[in-house]
């Protein structure tokens, strides 16, 4: 896959409405700024159409050069290649890796907190190598108690720092749920914009392999009431790294959402740096029969329905959604407004998840497109058992997502 | 010599004898005082001298928190504002520790503290708007009365949740290590908040981190109607902090001279040695816990008359103050008469100014207002134009 890159000083989108800060009081020297651009990376899929990415909201540098008009050609890409496949294959946790790693080293302001994160690298390898690299200050193991360094990441980020903050698994900041909720996510409001929050929340979640109940759990149902946060779910290496960066640039609290089954995932990612937008969901299957909107594990699912399905005659459009809050309603609409069906595929419970709201969004917005009611595949309402096959009956599977394509297109 | 056996965490002595630690310790932890209650420097105490210009200032101070505190909770029983909690008997705290402290020392409070952003340079204008959410106010409108915050004056916002500041506080410290500055974080709390969890990860945390963060504990005797004796059974709340290998103090919290010492010193400490310090404050909560609350119910008016009275801080500071010749009973009437006045000046205007419009209910969500939000605004900007009726007079889009 050739990678041209457009790199332009878009116009600015939106002023950043906290201006008040004395930088001088409480921030290191080299940040502040008042205007925001947007670098919009377009990236050229191998079927020749453009994809564009469009960049939430930077906070412009005034360290990095800008470049207005430079268009690298497809001759320059290819002459700064040594591989003869550009780009280069890595796992979707060296992925992450690769963002933090690339996001630390741009901004001196960004450090990791969490337990274990330090010289044992985190238990699922994020982390890994960065304490040696810039130091135990910076990459820091904290006791445990989620909702300290939850805290702890809060207050730092009100005073400058850009904290990514690691939940070892994401069912333990249920502990941190109170500063999530009540810290994290109000506090630019409530303190009518004096003070912003821009740390990551990240970590592990959903159904592993028996890995219990308490370790199988769904955070973003929970979290996505949350007035003033953001959350994204990674399931790519590619989309993994992108979102990383865009989230620990964004000044809002983003949570990324990663899967423990999906660490070790290879792919080819462009050596050129680039960001995905914590907005937008992604195409990963036009199609004209039937949207599957679906993210994180369940994509992988859905696409080896997918083929099952093309070999049934369908011709199935499958969206990783990617973000959880706010939805891509623009992206999803225009999916909706073409093939007039919908089947959600989740692994949050059916009640109160992730499906249930994007089943309500749709209905409220785009119900007039629909030839048949919205259907969401999720677990049930149980607790993720332990044994092999119980837990393998609580997850949505391939072959139900195939019944449930042909249902809906009777 | 003493025989040691080697644990992960270091060497340990041994002993055959079983012996348990007493679950307390058979005298309290004697409190630092430096003024009795006459306002008389008691012989030979250690303090940091305070000039007449400082002395002076902080007098001031704590006489306009006082005068502040009466009538805004006045205002709350006119119905002029929904809420409001007073300070009543922690004047000494709040000023003195103001203080004691640099500029660029992050304070993060609990909600009794409003005399730390007084001392800072925040108008009794500036705490009027905000208990009036009206158009001026910082927070915009969007949190209760006394929920004051300053990013300018280095004072956090006030979020309600109890002791969520703690762990925060070790945040800052950490981040002010990381910039390498010569300043530290301060953070407030009551007794009964330091049964929360969070209390116990806040000083964990900041002395596993080696944080610069100073924890004061106004130990009030009261957590609404939970007496002390009811919220934990230590010797209050300075004997915690070796638990956590924090280096502690009590303090008279109603003498504002060994208040101001202590500070000053235990500040010296968190920044030049980078390391968390306990200050443990007794003093008394003369008014209710807020205005919601009626502490009659649950105890004594001559106790509440008593603390009032006789081991009121203000008196005790105005006493030694006077006796050095700085302060006379024409500056007093005229300190707070100028305070009563300006303070009923700043609530009318506060109560006159205008409100916030509707669109600040959708801003500051994010840095950017998302489309479900511009949406929202739409809708319930349609609304209010459909049907003004329904709205109060006064409320504009």
């Amino acid at each position: 896959m050739s990678a041209i890159l457009l790199q332009g000083a878009g116009a600015a989108t939106s002023l950043s409405p906290f201006n008040s800060i004395d930088s001088s009081k409480l921030v290191a020297p080299s940040r502040s700024s008042l205007s925001v651009r947007s670098k919009r990376y377009i990236v050229a899929g191998s079927d020749g159409t453009n994809k564009s990415f469009g960049a939430s909201s930077l906070v412009a540098r005034r360290s990095e050069p800008l470049i207005p008009n430079a268009v690298a050609t497809k001759a320059d890409t290819a002459a700064s290649s040594t591989s003869s496949k550009p780009g280069h294959e890595l796992l979707l946790f060296e992925a992450l890796q690769e963002g933090l790693e690339e996001e630390m080293d741009r901004d001196p302001h960004v450090c990791v907190m969490g337990e274990d994160v330090g010289h044992y690298g985190g238990s699922y390898k994020v982390t890994k190598g960065l304490a040696d690299k810039f130091g135990d200050l910076r990459v820091l193991d904290t006791p445990i108690c989620e909702n300290a360094f939850t805290g702890m990441g809060i207050g730092a980020a009100m005073t400058g720092l850009r904290p990514v903050i690691e939940g070892m698994n994401m069912g333990f900041l249920l502990l941190a749920f109170n500063q999530i909720s009540n810290n994290c996510g109000m506090l630019h409001y409530t303190s009518g914009g004096q003070f912003t929050i821009p740390v990551v929340i990240r970590g592990p979640g959903g159904v592993g392999r028996q890995l219990g109940a308490e370790h199988s759990q769904r955070l973003e149902s929970y979290f996505q009431s949350i007035p003033g946060i953001q959350m994204v779910a990674c399931s790519t290496p590619y989309n993994a790294k992108g979102l990383m960066k865009a989230a620990i640039r964004s000044e809002n609290p983003v949570i990324l959402f990663e899967h423990v089954l999906l660490y070790n995932l290879k792919e080819t990612i462009p050596d050129e740096e680039y960001i995905c937008n914590l907005e937008e969901a992604e195409m990963v299957r036009p199609g004209e029969h039937i949207t599957i909107l679906t993210y994180s594990r369940m994509r992988y699912h859905v696409m080896q329905a997918a083929k099952t399905l093309v070999n049934k005659g369908y011709d199935p459009e499958v969206i990783d959604i990617r973000s959880l809050k706010p939805f891509d309603l623009y992206t999803i609409g225009n999916s909706v407004k073409k093939t007039h069906r919908v089947l959600i595929v989740e692994e949050c419970m059916r009640t109160g998840g992730i499906g249930a709201s994007l089943t309500a969004a749709i209905n409220e917005n785009f119900h007039d497109y629909l030839d048949a009611p919205v259907m969401c595949l999720s677990s049930q309402d149980v607790p993720t058992p332990y044994a092999g096959t119980l837990e393998e009956w609580t997850v949505v599977q391939p072959a139900q997502i195939v019944t449930a394509v042909e249902q809906l297109c009777q | 010599m003493i025989p040691e056996l080697d644990f992960p965490g270091g060497k340990v002595g041994y002993t055959s004898e079983m012996k348990f630690i007493p679950e307390s310790s058979s005298r309290r932890i004697p409190c630092y005082r430096v003024l009795d209650e006459d306002g008389r420097i008691i012989p030979d105490s250690d303090f940091i001298p305070v000039s007449e210009k400082l002395a002076v200032r902080m007098y001031e101070q704590m006489a306009t928190l006082q005068v502040m505190d009466h009538i805004f909770y006045e205002a709350q029983r006119q119905g002029r504002i929904s809420f409001y909690l007073t300070s009543v008997g922690e004047e000494a705290i709040n000023i003195a520790s103001a203080a004691a402290l640099s500029p660029d020392d992050v304070v993060l409070p609990q909600y009794r503290e409003p005399g730390v952003l007084l001392w800072r340079g925040f108008t009794l204008e500036e705490f009027a708007n905000q208990c009036f959410g009206n158009k001026a106010d910082y927070g915009k409108g969007r949190q209760m009365p006394i929920h004051y915050g300053s990013n300018r004056l280095n004072y956090f916002t006030i979020s309600s949740p109890i002791a969520t500041q703690l762990p925060q506080a070790a945040g800052v410290g950490y981040s002010l290590k990381m910039d390498k500055k010569n300043a530290c974080a301060v953070t407030f709390i009551g007794d009964g908040g330091t049964s929360e969890g969070d209390f116990h990860a806040g000083l964990n945390f900041a002395a596993v981190m080696e944080a610069p963060v100073v924890f004061i504990c106004r130990n009030n005797g009261w957590a609404i109607s939970t007496h002390i004796s009811e919220q934990f059974r230590s010797d209050g709340i300075v004997v915690k902090g070796q638990a956590y290998g924090i280096r502690s103090i009590r303090v008279d919290g109603n003498d504002a001279l060994a208040v101001y010492s202590t500070v000053r010193s235990a500040r010296e400490m968190a920044v030049t040695e980078q390391r968390p310090v306990l200050i443990e404050m007794m003093t008394y909560r003369v008014g209710h816990h807020s205005t919601s609350d009626d502490s009659t119910k649950y105890r004594a008016a001559d106790e509440i008359q008593y603390w009032k009275m006789s081991r009121n801080p203000v008196n005790r500071f105005r006493k030694w103050v006077e006796d050095n010749g700085w302060w006379s009973e024409e500056d007093e009437s005229k300190l707070r008469s100028n305070a009563r006045k300006q303070l009923l000046q700043a609530i009318q205007a506060a109560e006159k100014w205008e409100k916030q419009p509707l669109t600040e209910l959708f801003n500051d969500v994010y840095d950017v207002k998302p489309k479900n939000l511009e949406e929202q605004e739409l809708g319930l900007k349609e609304l209010v134009k459909k049907q003004p009726q329904d709205y109060p007079p006064g409320f504009h889009v």
